[in-house]
């Protein structure tokens, strides 16, 4: 049984450019917009990778950073230097 | 009795600016560098010529041998607009101004033998001039470059350059204790000393280049053998108080690389002529700003010093070649 991973990041440059790497990075991921938010879910795994995200920030993003455009998120997390991943065991 | 909250979502009429929606075909949130540097740049309706170049239009994309169809491919790899760009330098400033601030304190710089004082002073203070002139260059770039994402990042690059000079100022103050004479003695090495008028001389012959991107060519030629000859080789036989204090150069010269690469890739893959201008250009300065340094890496480093300039000159060309720009 597969269940959702998801992440709720705010709705600013940020979370817009943090959005559009997961989007570009996981295939299946939905992106559903709601006021001042963005949530995207995708079954049983997410992967954000720092590369990813740094080249549309066009500059150095670490994963830790993602706790400024941070709203909510649901799944187990991994996280090192190069990516954060949420999945369920 | 309840009350039911009901959030109700107003969605805006558009995402971005229409002349940003045409340009990319969707009308998605653009980024703030979207916002600032894409057709930007007046294009109709001049309505009078430059006096002083009635031969063109206030902003004319002739005004270089250089022909793109599109001027908005050149995008910043680093998406310097206003905020990110002072964001940035202001901790690289920062970062400077704690090194120097922890070689002053312990006065690592004064500590110096008279002799290896003599000689860091002799080849980094005179290069405020140089420093100076590319502000111009860059400048004029700023000024005459077409499509805004090669302006605003020339404005930013000559705003650096400005600053660079001011770090070495402070060098040599922090060397002279608070004195002004290094200063005045590095202006006039860089107007006497013959180890500087090579360099000298070129500098003021890329002063006078017209076509702005044969300045910029020029410039970053030039920088791509000064930097690393100065800023490495040099370094590199000096004591590590210097290296603590001119990490802000190091740091600086990779982040600039980023973008100027970009361009000439960018440029260089437009086309054929392109190409050939950019190779005619590399061809007449390249050598020049290596044979430049020589004499100066001679006294530096003695006399197998020339070997700097030369290994410098061997690694520019391999890296355009990487852009597409081959050097005869």
């Amino acid at each position: 049984m597969s269940r959702d991973v998801s992440i709720t990041l705010q709705n600013t440059q940020e979370g817009a450019a943090i959005t559009e790497a997961i989007l570009a990075d996981n295939e299946g991921a939905v992106r559903r917009d709601f006021p001042a938010m963005i949530k995207i879910d995708r079954a049983s795994r997410l992967v954000i990778k720092a590369s990813s995200v740094s080249d549309r920030l066009g500059r150095q993003w670490d994963p830790q950073e993602v706790h400024l455009s941070l709203i909510s998120l649901s799944g187990s997390i991994d996280e090192d230097d190069d990516s954060l991943t949420l999945f369920w065991r | 009795m309840t009350i039911d909250i009901k959030s109700e979502e107003i969605t805006p009429r558009r995402q971005t600016f229409s002349h940003i929606a045409r340009r990319f075909g969707t009308d998605k949130p653009a980024s703030r560098y979207e916002e600032a540097t894409f057709d930007v740049q007046p294009k109709v309706n001049f309505h009078y010529r430059p006096t002083y170049a009635p031969e063109f239009e206030l902003f004319d994309s002739a005004r270089t041998k250089i022909a793109m169809k599109d001027w908005y491919v050149f995008k910043d790899p680093r998406q310097f607009y206003y905020a990110t760009y002072n964001i940035n330098r202001a901790a690289m400033q920062q970062r400077f101004d704690s090194a120097l601030e922890f070689v002053e304190k312990r006065a690592l710089l004064n500590a110096l033998k008279p002799r290896q004082r003599q000689k860091i002073a002799f080849y980094l203070i005179p290069l405020r001039h140089f420093e100076w002139a590319a502000n111009m260059n860059s400048q004029l770039v700023a000024d005459w470059a077409y499509g805004t994402q090669i302006a605003s990042a020339a404005a930013f690059a000559g705003a650096d350059r400005l600053g660079i000079a001011q770090l070495i100022s402070r060098i040599a103050l922090a060397m002279g204790e608070g004195g002004d004479e290094l200063l005045v003695r590095g202006k006039t090495q860089w107007m006497t000393r013959p180890e500087w008028q090579p360099l000298r001389r070129l500098v003021e012959d890329v002063l006078i280049v017209r076509d702005w991107f044969e300045t910029f060519i020029a410039q970053y030629v030039m920088d791509g053998i000064v930097y690393p000859v100065v800023y490495e080789s040099f370094d590199r036989q000096a004591p590590s108080a210097l290296s603590l204090v001119t990490g802000f150069m190091r740091d600086w010269f990779a982040d600039h690389s980023r973008w100027t690469e970009l361009v000439i890739k960018v440029a260089a893959a437009e086309n054929a002529d392109n190409r050939e201008v950019f190779s005619k250009w590399c061809a007449q300065w390249l050598p020049r700003a290596a044979e430049a340094m020589r004499r100066l890496a001679k006294t530096v480093l003695g006399e197998s010093g020339d070997a700097a300039p030369t290994e410098a000159e061997a690694a520019l060309r391999a890296r355009l070649k990487t852009l597409g720009v081959s050097v005869l």
